[in-house]
């Protein structure tokens, strides 16, 4: 009973609201990007470029903030090269995603080493200071679990939310789910596809980067070679999980994150588990969910197809 | 008709290829070395000596059946990402086997090795197969997951119940007759080369002169119609997984047996995942393959020797690599400098 009042303490939700932002922002990224038609594998090489680039931003500037500021301007160059690639150039989308991960390794790993001489981790950075909001921090429980956080945290329970309003309730988001769906009658009804996807997909670029920016900047305050660790493939995972919506997509990532938060509260204690069968729990649980979602789950019906309008 | 598309993507190739290797130059340069001074260095330490020629084609070996594995995936529309957990089970199977039957004589237990480690492999890649054929969940994400669970699995494995003592996670050494003949001496370049040969001819010959592999490609291309001409796709989908992850397999059981003589923790630089830029480059043909392993393998040995003496970081030829797959994979990009062809792409 001692072990279910560890896993189920308020420390171990604190934790899961920690470990969910770079996967929630990268989930809420990829609903959008498959949305509107394109699979996007390259979240992984996002979320790290997007890392890559705050350490950066910091480093030089000082300012976290600006390293901030890197990461979304990294996340925005990067969304706009795979759009190139997938819209204009129609690469299959799950080949040229995985030569955006495997560049964004390379160049990041090359880069730290050209900056800082180093390959495992670049020098401490300032990160973010914690917040604490004033009034919410006071109330018991709910206090401990929301009121003492980076401010990427609080960013990004507003962006869930504004997503799943932008892409359920405004013509914009209507637009987006049509050309996932139907591109043809969409560009017979005069949306601009190619902006459409364009637009889902560099933003969903600058959302993964956002996440990454939280690693180095947030959760850690340095950057280490591949930091993003698989987190962008558990982010698509919890998009499909999530029905593709944004609200769903936090969701999924939170029950993954708390899964994790789980496994590292257990590493701490000395249990007779082997800690590697503690340390699979959250990717055998992704497996599981995953093979139990998509028998109820429909993508996008034009997901990963091409499209040119004749205009 | 066909000899001319061939010989258009090979020249795409190429060009990618080159492309790549001048954004690469840009990189050096911008670095502030000398780009004549790497690329000098690359070049030697791929092809310079019989020396560096041999430990190219010794990278060459894992990135053969790593990219053969992904490739096979690919031909029937499967992205097997699952090479990494694949080849480490593999790797621990094969060693396992080199280690208890020390009485079988070489020609018996070298064989009995590899096909415990492709078996291993094939196994790991049935679950994500069988997953996707009844559930459809995308192999994609299960094959990662399954990297992870199996790389932990095979450390517990390896540190509960057959760890040599010391301070390394490793197993004991393998039977001396187990470990593959050299075939340059003191180069590490072993017989595996002609096991990842055999290999490709055998996949070659199943993709091309067998109803096996022709309704493998007949899956990949168009799934419903394949299933409309009465092949049973799940079927299909299943062999092809278990194939893939034989191939992936034996990455391991041959860098086991060739190289490292024993099962280590970590022992893989992520073998499973160049693997998908090997298949991508050879347009998951298994000739193609092998002239992408090559090139790899020569990225790599050139890689080695560009840091030691140009120092320069070896990542950078990830760089290259990344981007030599989005080139292959958008082969428009280099008709944009054509204005004719970009004036006729309106009609897709």
């Amino acid at each position: 009973m001692d072990i279910l009042r560890i896993i189920f303490s308020i420390n171990t939700f604190t934790a899961a609201i920690r470990l969910v932002v770079p996967i929630a922002l990268a989930a809420v990224g990829g609903a959008f990007s498959e949305r509107a038609g394109v699979i996007n594998i390259g979240l992984e090489g996002m979320i790290l470029t997007g890392a890559f680039a705050a350490a950066v931003g910091s480093f030089f500037s000082g300012s976290a903030y600006l390293g901030l500021l890197a990461a979304l301007g990294a996340g925005f160059i990067l969304g706009l090269i795979f759009s190139f690639f997938t819209v204009d150039l129609e690469a299959d989308h799950v080949v040229a995603g995985v030569g955006i991960n495997i560049l964004a390794l390379g160049f990041t790993t090359w880069l730290m080493q050209v900056i800082w001489g180093q390959k495992g981790a670049s020098p401490s950075v300032n990160g973010l200071a914690r917040i604490r909001i004033p009034i919410l921090a006071d109330i018991p429980l709910f206090g401990d679990l929301f009121g003492y956080h980076s401010p990427i945290v609080y960013l990004m329970f507003i962006i869930v939310i504004a997503g799943w309003y932008l892409m359920f309730k405004t013509p914009l988001g209507l637009r987006i789910r049509f050309t996932g769906e139907h591109p043809e009658a969409a560009d017979t009804l005069g949306i601009n596809i190619r902006f459409i996807k364009y637009f889902s997909v560099t933003l969903s670029g600058v959302l993964a980067a956002l996440g990454g920016a939280y690693l180095s900047l947030g959760h850690l305050n340095w950057f280490s070679s591949n930091m993003s660790a698989g987190r962008g493939y558990m982010a698509l995972a919890a998009n499909i999980f999530g029905q593709w919506n944004p609200l769903g997509g936090f969701a999924a990532s939170m029950l993954f994150a708390f899964t994790d938060a789980v496994q590292m509260r257990l590493q701490g204690m000395n249990l007779n588990i082997a800690s590697e069968f503690i340390q699979m729990l959250p990717y055998v649980l992704t497996v599981i969910v995953l093979a139990g979602a998509v028998i109820r789950s429909r993508p996008p019906a034009a997901l990963g197809n091409h499209y040119k309008s004749n205009k | 008709m066909l000899f001319n598309k061939k010989i258009k993507e090979l020249l795409y190739s190429l060009v990618a290829i080159i492309s790549a290797l001048i954004i690469g130059a840009l990189l050096i340069k911008l670095s502030g070395h000398s780009v004549l001074e790497a690329y000098y260095y690359l070049f030697y330490g791929a092809f310079g000596s019989s020396y560096n020629l041999s430990q190219t084609l010794f990278k060459t070996i894992p990135l053969i059946f790593a990219g053969l594995a992904v490739a096979v995936g690919f031909q029937s529309g499967l992205f097997n990402i699952g090479g990494e957990g694949q080849l480490y089970w593999g790797a621990f199977a094969t060693a396992l086997v080199a280690i208890s039957f020390t009485n079988l004589p070489a020609l018996i237990l070298i064989p009995l090795a590899l096909v415990a480690g492709a078996a291993a492999g094939a196994l790991w890649a049935l679950i994500p197969g069988v997953l996707k054929a009844k559930t459809g969940a995308h192999e994609v994400i299960t094959t990662i997951m399954f990297n992870y669970i199996g790389i932990l699995m095979t450390t517990f494995l390896l540190k509960n119940y057959f760890k040599e003592a010391g301070p390394v996670d490793q197993t004991p050494k393998i039977a001396e007759q187990a470990k593959l003949p050299e075939i340059v001496a003191n180069t590490r370049l072993t017989w595996a080369l002609f096991i990842a040969i055999f290999v490709i001819i055998i996949v070659y010959y199943l993709l091309n002169y067998t109803s096996f592999g022709y309704d493998l490609q007949l899956v990949g291309e168009n799934t419903n119609a394949a299933e409309y001409s009465g092949v049973n796709a799940d079927k299909v989908i299943i062999n092809a997984m278990l194939l893939s992850g034989g191939i992936a397999g034996l990455t391991g059981s041959t860098m086991v047996l060739g190289v490292l003589h024993r099962f280590i923790t970590n022992f893989s630089p992520g073998y499973g995942f160049t693997g998908i830029a090997v298949a991508v480059l050879g347009r998951n043909k298994p000739l193609g393959v092998l002239a992408a392993a090559f090139l790899f393998g020569a990225l790599e040995s050139g890689g080695m020797s560009m840091q030691l003496f140009a120092k320069i970081p070896a990542d950078l030829m990830t760089i290259v690599q990344g981007l030599v797959i989005l080139f292959v994979a958008a082969p428009s990009i280099f008709k944009i400098f054509n204005k004719k062809s970009l004036a006729l792409r309106g009609d897709n």
